[in-house]
């Protein structure tokens, strides 16, 4: 059997402490967990953290070693900060966790159910320029799906959560999930370098856009070929999609300049034009899957690009 | 240790073993030989035998010093892949803690060390994990029960095989199938580093209603010792590490 434990319930107010650091943190509540271990909510003076307690001892270690290296790149951080790393030893039991910043919103998966598609390409654009600048760190995110990121809630910028999955370019990937793989998808290895994780961008951006993931087929590339090219919500992207589905962007910044530019081309009016000429041609069954797309969005994603833009220049 | 090798046996099965050795000891004699079995157990039939299975399958990965995990046949490939890449961190991680426990005295292991260390030392391991050189001898259950969920076993072992590709280390595949068409276990690919292709390997099987898992422990043991003979010849040659 593999050497995990149970999950472990902790009653609201226990009081945490650190063998190696003395650092006393209260728990408040749980807020979820995964393969590597459970997460709470804890106080640590009258500050709410966030505290990950690993399932096994060793499971936390390389996501902490990842975590240490993102927080000590300048400017905007890319993930949940890491207060402490430490050991609590309680009924002669011993248990890793490690200390970060809490992270208050929502996870992109939800986000993406409730708000309609323009907003999932703001996300995704946002989403590149974190992904450009662990890059430059070394690093690849590896397991990246919805899930496993966060929309703040005051403000509309994602942030990364659970660099479990975080490797460094050149080695194989450590975790993955298979709708956003490109190796289950038959596009290419599982070596960690940037288009890996361009590619499960572009996969995200077809989640969004189908509303749901799905699996493969008999003849896998045409498959996700084909719905970049039928599903109306992507056809501005098109050539971006293949790209990135090709491995042909090398860069997240690149990617991302190219999403930035279609997201503001001035389309809106072809756009609606077309949905009354020229549907037989576009479209068959489900036209009105673009009704929603009207003027206020677009200009609404017009308006937010615009601000990526200025956001752009002045970092 | 520049570039050792580590060798696993990867056993995957839906139920109870019924002919010939014990499993469990096959297993205990694996790793006297420094080889980890790891099994994954295909769902379904565990249910109906009341638990009997799911012991076999926990057994047979603790005696052999390696991992178990019970999937959802849906689950295989990214379960097979996950189970493997465990395996040779735990197998590093022993001997890492093996190193500690000369050197500190006591039972020491790297979860004891200061927060600050374990993660270099982890940094090591993965280093290693990336770099050693891997053969898996692969044992594939095809008892009638297990017939249609080979095109999934399949699928897995090459996606597998795709997985390790990405590291920088060597890897080497065997395949047997047990029960075979006469005898106990079949060998359908010897060592080779790539699995690909291997539909055909799967059509050649008959399906019987037994399932002689212990003998085809004992065959891949023997897989191993062919291929350190061979090994060793090719050492032969150019004659600069020194044999191990
Ligand atoms: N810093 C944080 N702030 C707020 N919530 C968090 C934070 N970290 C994790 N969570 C929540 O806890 C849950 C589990 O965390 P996480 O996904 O990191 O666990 P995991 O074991 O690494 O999971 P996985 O199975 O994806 O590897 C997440 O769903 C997330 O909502």
């Amino acid at each position: 059997m593999m050497t995990g434990r149970d999950e472990i319930s902790i009653p609201p107010g226990t009081i945490v402490s650190g063998k190696w650091h003395g650092r006393r943190y209260q728990m408040i509540r749980r807020l979820g967990s995964g393969t590597q271990g459970t997460v709470y909510l804890v106080k640590a003076g009258n500050k709410k953290v966030a505290m990950k307690i690993a399932k096994n001892r060793g499971s936390l270690i390389s996501e902490v070693n990842v975590l240490k290296r993102t927080g000590e790149l300048q400017g905007q951080p890319l993930g949940p900060s890491l207060f402490d790393n430490d050991d609590w030893i309680v009924n002669n039991q011993i248990f890793s966790f490690c200390v970060m910043e809490y992270l208050d919103g929502v996870p992109l998966s939800e986000a993406l159910r409730n708000k309609p598609f323009d907003w999932a390409v703001i996300y995704v654009i946002q989403l590149l320029s974190v992904l450009g600048r662990l890059h430059r760190a070394g690093y690849i995110f590896g397991d990246l799906k919805p899930e496993n990121i966060i929309l703040l809630s005051p403000g509309h910028t994602v942030r990364c959560l659970d660099f479990g999955g975080a490797t460094r370019i050149g080695r194989s990937v450590r975790e993955y999930t298979t709708f956003y793989d490109r190796g289950y998808w038959g596009y290419g290895t599982r070596k960690a370098e940037p288009s890996y994780d361009l590619f499960a961008c572009t996969m995200m951006m077809i989640y969004a856009a189908e509303g749901r993931t799905f699996e493969k087929n008999g003849n896998r590339e045409k498959q996700l070929v084909q719905i970049v090219r039928t599903n109306d919500k992507l056809a501005r992207y098109r050539s971006i999609l293949e790209k990135g589905l090709a491995g042909r962007y090398a860069l997240a910044e690149e990617m991302r300049r190219d999403m930035l530019q279609k997201a503001t081309e001035q389309e809106s009016a072809p756009v609606l034009r077309r949905s009354h000429t020229s549907r037989s041609a576009v479209s068959r069954t489900g036209s009105e899957r673009n009704g929603w797309f009207g003027a206020i969005v677009t200009a609404s994603v017009i308006m937010a690009a615009y601000v990526l833009f200025v956001m752009v220049y002045i970092m | 240790m520049k570039n050792g090798t580590l060798k696993q046996i990867l056993l995957i099965t839906d139920g109870c073993s019924n002919q010939g050795e014990d499993p469990v000891a096959m297993a205990a004699l694996a790793k006297e030989q420094g080889i980890t079995v790891n099994v994954i157990g295909v769902l379904d039939r565990f249910d109906t035998e009341g638990g009997r299975g799911l012991q076999e399958v926990e057994g047979i990965a603790s005696a052999g010093g390696g991992i178990s995990q019970i999937v959802q046949t849906r689950q295989l490939a990214e379960t097979v892949q996950m189970v493997t890449k465990q395996a040779m961190t735990q197998t590093i991680k022993g001997v890492i803690d093996q190193k500690l426990n000369d050197i500190l005295g006591e039972s020491e292991t790297v979860e004891d060390l200061p927060p600050e260390k374990r993660g270099r030392v982890m940094e090591v391991v993965d280093e290693l994990g990336e770099t050693v050189d891997l053969d898996v001898c692969i044992l594939v259950d095809t008892s009638a029960s297990m017939k249609n969920k080979l095109p999934t076993v399949r699928e897995a072992l090459t996606d597998l095989s795709m997985s390790l590709a990405s590291r920088t280390g060597a890897n080497q595949f065997c395949l047997y199938l047990f029960p075979g068409k006469r005898k106990s276990t079949q060998k359908v690919i010897t060592w080779t580093p790539h699995l690909e292709n291997i539909e055909q390997a799967f059509s050649k099987i008959g399906s019987h209603g037994v399932t002689p898992t212990g003998p085809a422990i004992k065959e891949a043991l023997k897989s191993f010792n062919e291929l350190a003979k061979t090994n060793w010849l090719d050492q032969d040659e150019a004659y600069d590490d020194g044999p191990r």
